[in-house]
């Protein structure tokens, strides 16, 4: 089985780098794009009948830092 | 008085802080990352800067997980003293002995320069030779020194003056100018500049000297 992992900024953490893309695709010449974040996806191939309850504890002990980073677990 | 350097792979300031804790006149031990129990009667444990882990899935986040951290994380705990330079204040905050993270520099650029500083607080071990609000002169060199915390813990920080240094022209975009903090019984401290590469008139700046300078005593008394 495999999980699929979303790392993303909370709402409210300043995202430079997503600023960055949002001014570049202004320069590009799309217009109306009025907010980008960027975050990071992680594919996980495990065993099969892992517990979702076991990728969330990955993800709260090392794959984000929930100080800044909210996650959602996606079994595919 | 004795003192650990922590060693990553990618750490590249462990000689350097070595040096720095040497000329102080403590006993330092380099110890490498894989190990699982720091060397007994300890005063000082340093997490050095540099790349710890390539900076792979966050700066600090592996670090914080290496088999050394849960003994470090336990000096903490025990009372001793931490000190995180850059990259260790940023493993710091990834293993939790210190609030709030290290987030991209607004700029999005590496910044690698000597900047002013103003010392916040000199209750602690490592500021108790400065006078509070001096302004020195600290190199920096970091890509992810954009200190960040929800606005309770920012105001927490000043309330307990918690906060070690600011900087005088924020060069990265964190919040409150904050440079560098302390833990709660203030034994711990993160910082983003680099005290030890402005220790020797050789660096081309003695700002950081007094950091060390005080520190055998300081660490005595304790």
């Amino acid at each position: 089985m495999k999980a699929r992992v979303h790392v993303m900024l909370k709402d409210g953490v300043l995202d430079p780098q997503g600023e960055a893309v949002r001014h570049a695709l202004g320069s590009l010449g799309f217009e109306g794009v009025d907010k980008v974040r960027q975050g990071k996806v992680i594919e996980l191939d495990l065993a099969d009948g892992t517990p979702e309850e076991t990728v969330r504890e990955m993800c709260e002990k090392l794959l984000a830092n929930t100080v800044i980073e909210r996650f959602d677990i996606e079994l595919v | 008085m004795r003192a650990a350097v922590i060693v990553f792979p990618g750490s590249n300031c462990d000689r350097d802080m070595a040096t720095a804790l040497t000329a102080a006149g403590l006993d330092v031990t380099m110890v490498w990352h894989k190990d699982t129990d720091l060397p007994a009667g300890l005063d000082l444990v340093a997490l050095p800067g540099g790349f710890s882990f390539g900076d792979y899935l966050r700066c600090g986040a592996i670090a914080a997980n290496s088999p050394i951290c849960r003994s470090v994380k336990a000096h903490a705990e025990r009372g001793g003293f931490v000190l995180g330079v850059c990259n260790g204040f940023q493993i710091l905050t990834e293993t939790g002995l210190l609030p709030g993270a290290l987030l991209r520099n607004a700029g999005l650029k590496y910044i690698c320069r000597t900047t002013p500083l103003s010392v916040a607080t000199t209750d602690s071990v490592y500021t108790s030779a400065y006078e509070k609000g001096a302004q020195i002169s600290i190199p920096i060199a970091h890509h992810d020194g954009n200190y960040t915390a929800d606005a309770d813990t920012v105001a927490r920080l000043q309330g307990e003056d918690r906060v070690a240094f600011t900087y005088a022209e924020n060069p990265n975009g964190s919040m409150s100018d904050i440079a560098g903090v302390l833990s709660a019984n203030r034994r711990v401290l993160g910082m983003m500049p680099h005290p030890e590469r402005a220790a020797d008139e050789r660096h081309g700046g003695t700002d950081g000297a007094p950091f060390f300078a005080h520190l055998t005593q300081a660490l005595s008394d304790a």
